[in-house]
């Protein structure tokens, strides 16, 4: 197994170089070589016009359960309420059934939660709905109980949960006790249909480059989707229906014990849900200085978001923080007042429908992404924003 | 306290850079290093054994040069490292590589705890943690900013999800995968440097692991990568002139326009 160049074919014309995304080609002796690091995308190959590039992938002998059918979404719930995320996985899970050619089904747990019928609005087929006052609060270890157990009962073809904290921490687990492949964070999914798989895209190196992933024999094929990459779509006249699961108490024991939440009040428009984020980075100088876009912030009813460097400086909380290691978000418009735009960040919020960028160097790379920029002192353009967007 | 710290190499990928003639990433002059959220999870460790007593041991997964991480370990906190290399473990996803780390925590069999960086800086899936936990069958807390409190085989940790904080109380031995907020990590001292440059770090492989040929590497990987491409970036980008005052109403109008005011 792996990816070899046969010397008697290849004849060093380094036509493979420029595709492998790597860049871990190179030609030694007239011969290519290829570096450590190759995960047998096939790019090189397609390259080569003298089938030098041999790559023996690992042959699939596993059959693939025909038994799994149906797709799934993990619909998250907190304190009684759904996300906007479930219904967005719903939306794109709808179409991917149909192109299937099967049910969608929502899976929920919780206490008291509110608006179930809403998951058959958006798309669902049938919602298995656990709801225990055990649940109540994000308790991994049950729900990840829970969740491993519906599935090996039912088993679906395909799982999908947003890739929010608490989807990213038990989803994982899940999936190594089914033993499946899990795709973290995806942006894009699509089906192959004559494959019948599941076509799992997602950002790597920061946001760098993008990889199509798929999990080929194993059973379900499941994914973690980003919160706000797909539209939500309600749809009118469905039908559904709700199947009331009960909670196998004795089947699960919580080993770990959540003993408090605390709230982050700071935040007052929550910046995953907001449709206008106004952020601010190292171009602040000081944390009083945020006050500035907190005016703003209020006359357009934004959320108020932050690159890293401010965070790291303890100007404001982690919970506003957007990019690789802070939250990703997609609002409608995203202003960035002091931010120079480096990967990190712009893999956080380059999606965003419209981006303003407001900073002092025209030569930052954020005005790359944005879509209107203003190259000026945002001690200026910010209180001159906030007096006649006031002035309206 | 036993603690297990599970390190991964990776590019410095802050200078990864595209050359514009091919759109491929520019891998001239790339260090490897440790991944930056793996030497929080070291120094948690590190001060951990400081406050309890006990022992580091620092565990990577990797090509043989991946040794250089271990040496860091050992040069900044850990007291003994090993290798796990094999040519039969290229090609992991989460799946293989959390299972061949477990066979691995349980070849070192005396553990209370293992901590992992919340994610990787090349791969960024945050998974690898969590399937550890369940092939350890053991609890996980994800995301710890803060361990308050280790007593009587139970520890009580302070951890950051998306709108706050949470206190979680777990038994031990667990896995936990910490934030940056956590620490500032140590430098290098010099009796560290010293460990670390004459240590003799052992190289366990797929036979010493004893592992199932068909869980490790490729063979036991439930993903493939099919494809690999540049995301593309639209440049529709506009930059508005005139005098501050006229830009920003120009702004203004543009955004009106558009609806999103």
């Amino acid at each position: 197994m792996g990816i070899r160049i046969d010397p008697d074919k290849c004849t060093g014309c380094g036509d493979c170089i420029a595709p492998c995304p790597f860049g871990l080609i190179e030609i030694i002796d007239e011969k290519a070589h290829i570096n450590e690091g190759c995960n047998l995308c096939g790019a090189c190959q397609e390259a080569c016009s003298y089938d030098a590039i041999l790559i023996e992938a690992a042959i699939e002998t596993a059959a693939i359960s025909d038994s799994h059918r149906g797709i799934w979404v993990f619909a998250e719930a907190k304190d009684g309420n759904l996300k906007s995320v479930d219904y967005e996985l719903l939306s794109r899970g709808r179409e991917l059934a149909d192109t299937l050619k099967t049910e969608l089904c929502a899976v929920c747990f919780g206490h008291n939660i509110s608006e179930v019928e809403q998951l058959i609005a958006y798309g669902a087929d049938k919602v298995y709905l656990t709801d225990d006052p055990a649940l109540a609060s994000h308790q991994e270890d049950l729900y990840t109980g829970e969740l491993t157990r519906l599935i090996q009962e039912h088993k679906p073809e395909i799982v999908l949960a947003g890739a929010t904290s608490l989807g990213r921490s038990f989803i994982p687990r899940v999936a190594a006790i089914l033993k499946t492949g899990l795709t973290a964070d995806c942006t894009e999914l699509e089906i192959d249909t004559e494959r019948r798989l599941l076509l799992q895209t997602r950002p790597a190196f920061g946001g760098n480059i993008m990889a199509t992933i798929i999990c080929q024999t194993r059973r379900p094929q499941m994914a973690t989707v980003r919160p706000r990459v797909f539209k939500k779509n309600p749809l009118a006249g469905r039908k559904g229906q709700i199947i009331k699961v009960d909670f196998n108490k004795e089947g699960v024991t919580s080993k770990t014990k959540l003993l408090d939440f605390v709230e982050d009040l700071t935040e007052r428009v929550k910046i995953e849900d907001a449709d206008i984020i106004v952020s601010g980075g190292r171009g602040l100088d000081k944390a009083e200085n945020f006050q500035l876009l907190e005016e703003l912030a209020a006359v357009m009813g934004a959320a108020l978001g932050s690159s890293r460097p401010p965070v790291d400086d303890g100007w404001i909380p982690y919970s506003h923080q957007v990019g690789q290691t802070g939250k990703t978000i997609c609002p409608k418009l995203y202003i960035a007042c002091g931010i120079s735009g480096a990967v990190q960040h712009l893999a956080g919020m380059q999606t965003s429908d419209t981006i303003v960028a407001i900073n002092n160097d025209p030569d930052a790379p954020i005005f790359e992404v944005a879509t209107y920029g203003i190259v000026g002192d945002l001690f200026e353009v910010v209180p001159m924003l906030t007096e006649k967007l006031k002035g309206r | 306290m036993n603690i297990v710290v599970c390190l991964k190499q990776v590019p410095g990928t802050t200078q990864v850079k595209i050359d514009p003639q091919t759109n491929t990433l520019v891998r001239q002059g790339i260090k490897n290093i440790v991944n930056p959220f793996d030497t929080y999870a070291l120094e948690e460790g590190a001060r951990i054994k400081e406050r309890y007593g006990g022992k580091v041991t620092a565990i990577s997964m990797g090509p043989p040069q991946a040794e250089e991480v271990l040496r860091e370990a050992l040069s900044t906190g850990a007291d003994q490292a090993i290798l796990l290399s094999d040519s039969a473990f290229a090609g992991s996803d989460t799946l293989a590589t959390s299972y061949t780390l477990a066979r691995a925590i349980n070849k070192i069999r005396e553990y209370d705890l293992v901590i992992c960086g919340r994610q990787t800086i090349d791969g960024d899936t945050a998974q690898v943690g969590p399937e550890l936990a369940e092939m350890l069958e053991i609890p996980f807390v994800a995301y710890v900013s803060q361990i308050a409190e280790i007593d009587n085989g139970y520890m009580r940790v302070q951890r950051m999800v998306e709108d706050g904080h949470e206190v979680i109380e777990t038994p031990l031995p667990a896995v936990i995968t910490v934030v940056k907020e956590i620490n500032v990590p140590r430098l290098p001292s010099l009796r560290g440097l010293a460990k670390a440059k004459s240590a003799v770090i052992p190289t366990w492989t797929a036979k010493e692991l004893g592992v199932d040929k068909n869980m490790v590497g490729l063979s036991g990987s439930a993903t493939r990568v099919i494809k690999i491409f540049f995301p593309q970036r639209v440049y529709r980008g506009e930059i508005l002139q005139g005098s501050l005052e006229n830009q920003a109403e120009s702004l203004i109008n543009k955004l009106r326009e558009a609806k999103l005011i």
